[in-house]
């Protein structure tokens, strides 16, 4: 059934469009929007704090540290993050035993635990991301084996590294200039901000369905 | 079911005072959002011509684009099927959820599948479809229609929604904290995901270069759909596809901004194709199903094809004077507003829905604003004189659908005494004496004075006027 259908929906079209050539777009309008490095920064940070997102600048080498100052004391138990990664590595090494008032770390790679069963229940989650986008305050996500799509949606914190120098101009750059359209993934997220409604009378709720707190470390 | 009819609606709507504050609460708060969104005059036109231009090369292509689209997503592990009407389209879906035994699927948002009216049609089939956007979702309870394509459940008030949780959902006790109410959501429906064995999405932009679906929201719920379940299905029109990867950005920053205002909404989520090996998450299968629907039937006319640019922002509801007094239930269609009053026509046919685009001052606040530049009055214009005119020849479903035979010789006997002066002279001389005496109450010129004062005549036409007292510097 299908096939015939297809084949008299395109007659149709067919039929009714004559082959005529079409101009490409002119794209200037978003090609020119460019700011140095600092400012891009800054842009994101501030994008991103309008929308109830939580932004911590650090040092390269500081982010465990000032995650383990964010954490102390609240009340996250539990934290999945993908060992094998290099901030999983990193996060392992140093991250003192629970006694510390610091939730116990739980992997996304353990054989014998069900994912979907674990992401469901955890407290909290630590994300790589592949870049930033300054225009709009989002984050890029490219989802993968040791970090899986439900990561950054399940849990009701999620926390994600983003390096500084990954943070383009907008997301017409991002897609050009990383070439995307050559190798698309089996998922590209874009996250700008933690999840949010205001279906109820326009009032804006924090955490409907995806995290209710977004914390991003801005590694510089 | 009474034949709908925007008028009585209309008239009914205006009178409820309730509604009208709701709305214009919403509309007024959107209008400033929009505005604020887009504080550089020149970016936005630039914007709005580049978002043109990629709709509109976008169905110059359509062919060869869904033809594309069709392979790459192929080649990425996506199932394709097309679906010419909403039985279909609702057959397929049904199908598909039979061969995987699937009793229960969590939906996001979707205007295709309330035009399919697919809840309906599995519902009868034993399946439950549950809505998980949260408007969506009260609606569904409240067993009602959406009222607005963004903001589904705007014609109530926290008070009533309160008032339907408490009653509808198990164990709830009455609170009109909005936050409340959204934890009470989020705890049926995190259940609803984690166990459902299919999910249902719309398609906001579908890209025929890489086979990707992209999907816009807010809440999560819509990833919650597309990746907690087994089997995903995605439905969309046959317009909704694009060229290249590059022609989506522009378009989501059109989006979003004359939505809501939004730079970018919370999610901007990109499906190329099922769980790969090694996966621990997504969907083990991902359908697209290609509704046409009568849309081929509104793109072979140069003149109405851009009705099919629409990206569904919403933006021409916001700002229309009618749509604001009224609400979105007046209009008895899925897609209300501004842009149903020309899509929903056309779709169903001036026979089904002739009434629709009456229902318009032709202020033009709609075409200002709208981010693809529709001709929207020019469209309703169009579609006012295809109701009214011939049936035959017309590409138009319906069409000729409330021509009277009085009304056209009415017009005919205008134009000809337009077209003659002498004609013109003796019967506005008529006029001038007997005119006052018409009576208003009475047929025809009570379809006019329902609403209206009747105008009075002047005692002298202007022709005698201005020969008596001449013309200065002739």
């Amino acid at each position: 059934m299908s096939d015939q259908s297809r084949n008299r929906i395109l007659e149709r079209i067919r039929e009714g469009l004559p082959a005529t050539p079409f101009p490409g777009s002119d794209f200037s309008v978003v090609e020119e929007k460019q700011w140095p490095l600092e400012t891009r920064v800054k842009m994101l940070r501030e994008r991103l704090e309008s929308v109830n997102g939580q932004v911590h600048q650090c040092s390269r080498d500081g982010w465990v540290a000032e995650l383990r100052n964010l954490l102390s004391g609240r009340e996250v138990n539990s934290l999945l993050y993908a060992p094998g990664t290099e901030h999983g590595s990193e996060l392992e090494n140093s991250w003192p035993g629970n006694d510390a008032g610091l939730p116990s770390l739980l992997s996304t790679m353990e054989e014998e635990v069900d994912f979907r069963e674990r992401v469901f229940d955890v407290d909290a989650s630590l994300t790589g991301t592949i870049g930033g986008i300054a225009e709009t305050g989002t984050l890029v996500l490219w989802p993968t084996t040791q970090e899986p799509r439900l990561m950054s949606l399940a849990p009701p914190v999620h926390i994600a590294l983003l390096d500084a120098a990954n943070i383009q101009n907008t997301f017409w750059e991002t897609v050009n200039q990383s070439q995307w359209a050559a190798d698309m993934p089996t998922n590209v997220l874009l996250i700008s901000g933690p999840s949010k409604t205001a279906d109820i009378e326009q009032h804006l709720s924090y955490g409907v369905h995806g995290p209710k707190e977004l914390i991003v470390l801005i590694r510089e | 079911m009474t034949k709908a009819d925007f008028r009585t609606s209309a008239a009914r709507a205006v009178g409820d005072t309730q509604l009208r504050k709701n709305f214009r609460r919403a509309m007024d708060g959107l209008m400033e959002k929009r505005t604020a969104a887009f504080p550089d005059g020149d970016e936005l036109e630039r914007l709005r011509t580049l978002g043109e231009s990629i709709r509109s090369r976008s169905l110059a292509k359509l062919p060869e684009l869904l033809v594309q689209l069709e392979h790459t997503c192929r080649e990425n592990g996506i199932q394709v099927h097309w679906a010419e009407t909403a039985e279909d389209g609702n057959r397929i879906v049904l199908d598909i959820l039979k061969q995987r035994n699937a009793k229960t699927l969590v939906k996001g948002k979707s205007m295709v599948s309330e035009e399919m009216e697919l809840n309906h049609f599995l519902e009868a089939h034993g399946i439950e479809a549950l809505e998980s956007d949260l408007g969506e979702y009260i609606i569904q309870l409240a067993q009602e229609m959406p009222s607005h394509i963004v903001m589904p459940v705007i014609h109530r008030n926290t008070a009533q929604i309160a008032e339907l949780m408490e009653r509808k959902i198990e164990g709830v006790s009455y609170t009109e904290n909005p936050d409340e109410l959204c934890k009470i959501a989020r705890k049926v429906l995190r259940e609803k995901f984690y166990k459902a064995d299919a999910g249902i999405s719309g398609v906001n932009f579908a890209v025929a270069e890489t086979g990707t679906l992209c999907l816009v929201e807010n809440e999560g719920n819509g990833r919650m759909s597309t990746t907690a379940p087994r089997t995903h299905i995605a439905v969309m029109g046959i317009e909704k596809v694009v060229e290249h990867l590059q022609d989506v950005p522009p378009l989501l920053s059109l989006l979003t901004r004359s939505a809501t205002g939004q730079h970018i909404t919370t999610y901007f989520n990109m499906i190329s194709s099922p769980r790969r090996p090694g996966e621990q998450d997504g969907p083990e299968e991902v359908h697209l199903v290609l509704l046409d629907n009568g849309r081929s039937r509104i793109l072979a006319d140069p003149e109405l094809r851009p009705t099919l640019r629409c990206i569904r922002c919403g933006a021409c509801m916001n700002h229309c004077p009618v749509y604001t007094r009224v609400g979105g239930h007046a209009y008895q269609a899925v897609i209300p507003g501004p842009i149903g009053k020309i899509l929903t026509p056309q779709l169903r046919g001036l026979d089904e829905r002739g009434d629709m685009p009456f229902g318009s001052t032709l202020c033009n606040a709609c075409v200002e604003v709208c981010p693809v530049r529709i001709p929207i009055v020019d469209i309703l214009l169009r579609l006012r004189a295809e109701a009214n005119g011939p049936e035959q020849g017309s590409s138009v479903k319906g069409a000729g659908a409330k021509r009277d035979g009085k009304e056209a010789m009415a017009w005919k006997g205008w134009q000809a005494m337009h077209a003659s002066g002498a004609l013109y002279n003796g019967l506005s001389r008529l006029m001038a004496k007997t005119g006052n005496m018409m009576p208003g109450s009475v047929a025809p010129l009570k379809a006019w004075t329902a609403t209206r004062t009747k105008p009075r005549f002047a005692a002298r036409t202007l022709h005698q006027m201005t020969r008596k007292r001449g013309v200065p510097n002739e």
